[in-house]
């Protein structure tokens, strides 16, 4: 067939084939991830979901910093054994102001997704502090220095900036009242009318280590305990369909 | 060799020639092209058949109506149903009479078993035993009530958390003593060496002190946990004479839970747990060795 025969020309001239390769992998590329950006289920809509608040925010810089992640995912799948364990699988829009979203690929240690409100604060730092005194078995390494490192928010309001370049929905009003926020979440005997305002009545504001001042144990725990509440699942049921 | 010339005819060649070898133009194994062309079209019928192709606003759902979200519905769906009159009935019937019940109390405690390991283990420990700061559930020694109606109220509810419903977590406050400067730092020394003196195993840092220590007892202790030192329950009041200590029981470990106070949370399990579930792990803890 002549058209076949033209593969020849492909065949033996190397530029063209490299060209015409990426060609094709564009295409795959395209038929593949495109349509995420369009299709309902991957962009569905669920009510709670809000912007971390900047105490969150810098918990979740932790978090990431030190490699959480490696051992621990955030992501229960659509399986029944994973439901019962952890709770309500995850959702897409869960995840749609992590960037870079946590979910992980190993499970060193269990699924974070549903963390947040299961133990009291009391446990997180006795469990960051000393993996093994709660939970003889763990392997996972001591965190006590959190305990150790005051922290300000300094830049927090720079890291909300940034957030919001890509596309978290942080007002103006809430990078402003970034670092009042911050020192607001911890400390339950501030005024913290305008944090409850700015993110929704169930933030958490407490505080988190037991330990007078902000430290980075502080801001941890808060995000911690706040993974996998924003979406209240007595009310909202998502479409089984999809 | 005599074959190869025939094959040559038969066959032909690619065209492709190295220094005189020529390469033959054999057809594919059969059963290879007919792997390749049921895959084909097994391909074709998946895709028909489970969701696949994307369109502008979802992508086409298939005929046989799959998705994961209803799959693990149906899953979880058919186990309720298989445990619905076990579940029911465990739901339903008096707290006391569960373990009466030989086939009740078997579902109930493999049930609690498994949810005591998933929910409760990593602060109570895998055995129950506990940890600092996390009552040991094997023995007789309870802060709220060790009867089967008491640990399903706690279990429900939770401790000194703000998460349940029904605002009806169990609550005790026990004053900072020095933190918020009611008593001086001699007097808690005095009430601590005094507490020492109470628990069987252990002998007052300095027995000297014991005496003036009975007195700052009586005056700020002694409301709740009693003029002899065994607590209360209806307060969660801990007993101090027993050797039992959730917070460590020597001195510098009292000094500590005196003049800061201690506050173990545990949540509220109402929200997450369902009643048949709650009563399970209650009947499986009430077992543990402990239960009243």
């Amino acid at each position: 067939m002549a058209i076949l025969d033209k593969h020849t020309i492909l065949e033996k001239n190397v530029t063209l084939l490299a060209i015409f390769a990426f060609l094709v992998v564009t295409i795959g590329g395209i038929v593949q991830i495109a349509p995420l950006f369009w299709l309902e289920n991957t962009i569905e809509d669920v009510e709670g979901m809000r912007p971390y608040t900047p105490l969150e925010l810098a918990g979740r810089d932790i978090y990431v910093r030190e490699g959480c992640y490696v051992c621990h995912s955030q992501m229960v799948r659509p399986m029944r054994d994973e439901v019962e364990r952890y709770g309500h699988y995850s959702l897409a829009a869960e995840s749609q102001y992590d960037h870079p979203f946590q979910w992980g690929s190993k499970r060193t240690g269990p699924d974070l997704a549903r963390v947040g409100r299961r133990y009291s604060d009391e446990w997180h730092v006795d469990h960051l502090t000393d993996p093994q005194s709660v939970v003889p078995v763990s392997v996972m390494p001591k965190y006590g220095f959190l305990s150790n490192k005051l922290i300000d928010g300094k830049y927090v309001e720079d890291v909300m900036a940034t957030h919001e370049f890509v596309g978290v929905p942080y007002t103006d009003e809430m990078i402003e009242a970034g670092k009042e926020d911050f020192a607001a979440q911890a400390d339950p005997d501030s005024d913290y009318d305008g944090l409850l305002e700015r993110y929704g009545e169930d933030v958490q504001v407490r505080n988190f280590d037991g330990q007078p001042g902000i430290t980075e144990m502080d801001a941890l725990i808060a995000y911690l305990q706040m993974l996998g509440t924003l979406v209240d699942f007595s009310t909202f049921t998502p479409d089984a369909s999809r | 060799m005599a074959k190869q010339p025939n094959k040559k005819q038969e066959v032909g060649t690619t065209g492709h020639s190295w220094d005189g070898i020529e390469e033959l133009n054999n057809p594919l194994p059969r059963w290879w092209l007919w792997t390749f062309y049921i895959c084909i079209v097994y391909a074709i019928g998946y895709s028909i058949a489970y969701p696949a192709w994307p369109g502008i606003n979802k992508a086409t759902a298939g005929f046989l109506g799959f998705s994961t979200r209803g799959q693990v519905a149906e899953e979880i769906a058919a186990v309720e149903t298989k445990l619905a009159p076990m579940n029911d009935k465990l739901a339903s019937v008096e707290l006391a009479s569960i373990s009466g019940d030989a086939e009740l109390n078997g579902f109930a405690q493999s049930a609690g078993a498994a949810v005591f390991k998933t929910w409760c283990a990593q602060c109570h420990g895998d055995g129950a035993a506990g940890a600092k700061g996390y009552p040991n559930l094997l023995d007789d020694d309870w802060l709220w009530g060790g009867a089967i109606e008491d640990i399903h109220f706690t279990i429900t509810h939770g401790i000194r958390n703000e998460d349940d419903p029904e605002g009806e977590a169990r609550y005790s406050e026990m004053p900072a003593f020095g933190r918020d400067e009611i008593l001086e730092k001699e007097e808690i020394a005095q009430v601590v060496s005094y507490v020492m003196s109470l628990a069987p195993g252990s002998t007052p840092a300095d027995a000297s002190m014991v005496e003036a220590g009975a007195v700052v007892y009586e005056d700020n202790c002694a409301a709740c946990h009693m003029e002899d030192g065994t607590g209360d329950r209806m307060q969660g009041a801990p007993n101090l004479t027993d050797a039992i200590w959730l917070y460590g029981g020597d001195y510098d470990a009292l000094m500590e839970t005196v003049t800061n106070a201690r506050y173990g949370v545990m949540p509220n399990w109402n929200t997450r747990l369902s009643e048949a579930e709650i009563r399970a792990v209650a009947t499986y803890v009430h077992s543990l060795g402990g239960g009243e």
